[in-house]
């Protein structure tokens, strides 16, 4: 599977890329006694490899349900959804999900919670341990190595959550707000780190989260979606480089004059599909 | 935060004048708790001696410290005190060790299938609300009239208050914990074993020391029912004979190894927990 990049206005490179995941007209209803609730109705996206994009849309609409169906811990009710044309399952390395809490064990040294994902899938070698003792360089934890989580900051704690969630190298990371319980500052701060160990490592990530700026920061391609159920209301492609035509890093976006324009962009998009909503 | 606290320690050995005497404070106090407990039990023992030896009340009936004494000296020196210690001991360490592994046993089968744990509620409700007592009889003529009937009797009421402490502290863990395993591609087997059994070690050493409990009460209520030795059998039969010293004496004797082995289930919790860096 290949397709061509849409770049808005001349934007990323204009080359052939490999798909790494694919949504297809994905419809999901959640059934319980007081009765049924559609989350996801008929949705389709692609992305692509080295990708980082972002699902916004109204809370509860239905994004953290796509996140779940593209890891394969619930199953879409019609349409498909593939990892590299195979079907999500949370026991390959296809996906690795990283949630709002760090949710690391507390009974756990830090390195002990970074292994834990290759533990369950019997994957611990000298090689993996090794991978992963340089991802807790990377996050910038060597030195905590031995600590348990309590001895760490909230920040500490989610980038070694992160280191976790990459420790197996799945194809895909699936990131569903990973930064709103932390205070402002720190949160920037990890955008910025999570960004640039994402961007520099050649992952593809599809981002959840309700902070438009975050958004803009942070992807390439943002996917705003309706309110529930969730329907694809616009794709917004962002292009937003340094002087020396490289992507520019999050921190450096926030200070772009055309970050406000993507802001007012998605904001209306979000806007609009509010207003939908309240007529219904 | 244990370096923390260590780190101020250290800190207060060295500086503050003001700290020093904060610590004194408590430690003042803590001496003061210690010297009340003591003059409570020391003023209790005075009080009943005295009273009995006054006449106040009729030692023969409320004994005395110094009767219940050489009762426990007499038991000593003609061997059978630790007889029956030993019996009784037996039959409770079996009694709480059989009920926590039962107990828990049960409570992951439950953990493990919701439907299973449905099927089971209302005749765990039952279990719980029915006096164990109560089946006493049924039991000896079961499993005959030795240690093994109180044994059982010791599990009956350890084991359902067991599985449900265990089974509402492993129904409390995150479900969102449960999630992250999910999505690493953990097996509901690893689940239980890396992510609910740790987290809920706290919550097994309560129900361990809630059977400690029970179990105790089953084994004196099955030694009052059937038995040739132990405590329970000893204070039975110093009732049923007048003899109201060894009663107290075995009263006594039971409750200084009920407090020790509670004890001792405590200081094993803290070395567990602080193992585990939670304390």
């Amino acid at each position: 599977m290949a397709e061509i990049t849409a770049g808005a206005g001349g934007g990323p490179e204009q080359k052939r890329e490999e798909t790494v995941a694919e949504v297809k007209d994905v419809r999901l209803v959640y059934h319980e006694k007081s009765g049924e609730t559609p989350a996801v109705a008929g949705v389709s996206f692609t992305v692509r490899k080295g990708e980082f994009i972002s699902l916004v849309g109204p809370s509860g609409c239905g994004k953290t349900s796509i996140l779940s169906m593209l890891a394969g811990i619930v199953e879409p009710g019609s349409g498909e959804v593939r990892i590299l044309g195979k079907k999500p399952d949370p026991r390959a390395d296809l996906t690795g999900y990283m949630l709002q809490r760090d949710h690391l064990l507390d009974w756990r040294t830090i390195e002990d919670n970074v292994l834990l994902g290759l533990e369950v899938k019997h994957r611990l070698t000298a090689e993996t341990r090794a991978y992963a003792d340089e991802l807790i360089g990377l996050c910038g934890l060597s030195d905590f190595k031995r600590h348990y989580p309590r001895q760490l900051s909230g920040g500490m704690r989610q980038k070694a959550a992160l280191a976790r969630t990459l420790a197996f190298s799945p194809e895909l990371l699936l990131l569903d707000e990973p930064f709103s319980a932390l205070d402002y500052q720190t949160r920037l701060l990890l955008a910025g780190e999570v960004h640039s160990i994402i961007k520099n490592g050649g992952y593809t990530a599809v981002l959840v989260t309700h902070d438009i700026s975050e958004a803009i920061a942070m992807s390439n391609r943002i996917l705003v979606f309706t309110k529930r159920p969730a329907r694809l209301k616009k794709e917004i492609a962002i292009d937003l480089r340094g002087a020396d035509g490289r992507e520019a890093s999050p921190i450096e976006r926030r200070s772009m004059p055309r970050f406000n324009d993507y802001f007012d962009l998605v904001w209306s998009e979000l806007e609009g599909g509010l207003g939908d909503g309240s007529e219904e | 935060m244990e370096a923390k606290n260590k780190r101020q320690k250290s800190k207060a050995r060295q500086v503050s004048a003001e700290q020093r005497a904060y610590l004194k404070k408590l430690a003042r106090r803590d001496r003061l708790i210690a010297a009340v407990r003591l003059a409570i039990l020391a003023g209790f023992l005075l009080l009943w001696e005295v009273a009995a030896r006054t006449g106040l009340v009729n030692d023969f009936i409320f004994s005395s410290p110094s009767r219940v004494a050489a009762a426990t000296a007499r038991l000593y020196q003609s061997g059978e005190l630790f007889h029956h210690i030993g019996v009784t001991m037996l039959e409770t360490v079996l009694g709480f060790t059989l009920g926590t592994l039962f107990g828990t046993l049960a409570a992951a089968a439950m953990w493990w299938s919701p439907t299973l744990c449905r099927v089971f509620d209302p005749y765990m409700v039952v279990l719980n609300a029915v006096p164990k007592i109560a089946l006493g009889p049924i039991l000896i003529v079961w499993v005959g009239s030795g240690i093994r009937a109180i044994v059982v009797m010791a599990l009956l009421v350890s084991t359902v208050v067991t599985v449900m402490t265990v089974l509402t502290g492993f129904s409390e863990i995150s479900g969102e914990k449960q999630l992250l395993m999910r999505t690493l591609g953990a097996a509901k087997g690893q689940i239980f074993i890396k992510v609910v059994l740790p987290a809920s070690v706290p919550t097994l050493i309560g129900a361990l020391k809630l059977s400690v409990g029970m179990s105790w009460v089953g084994v004196i209520v099955g030694e009052y029912l059937v038995s040739r030795a132990g405590l329970g059998y000893l204070i039975v039969y110093g009732g049923q004979v007048f003899k109201l010293d060894l009663v107290m004496a075995s009263i006594a004797v039971l409750s200084v190894l009920a407090a020790v082995m509670y004890y001792a289930v405590s200081a094993a919790e803290k070395r567990l927990l602080a193992k585990r860096g939670e304390r």
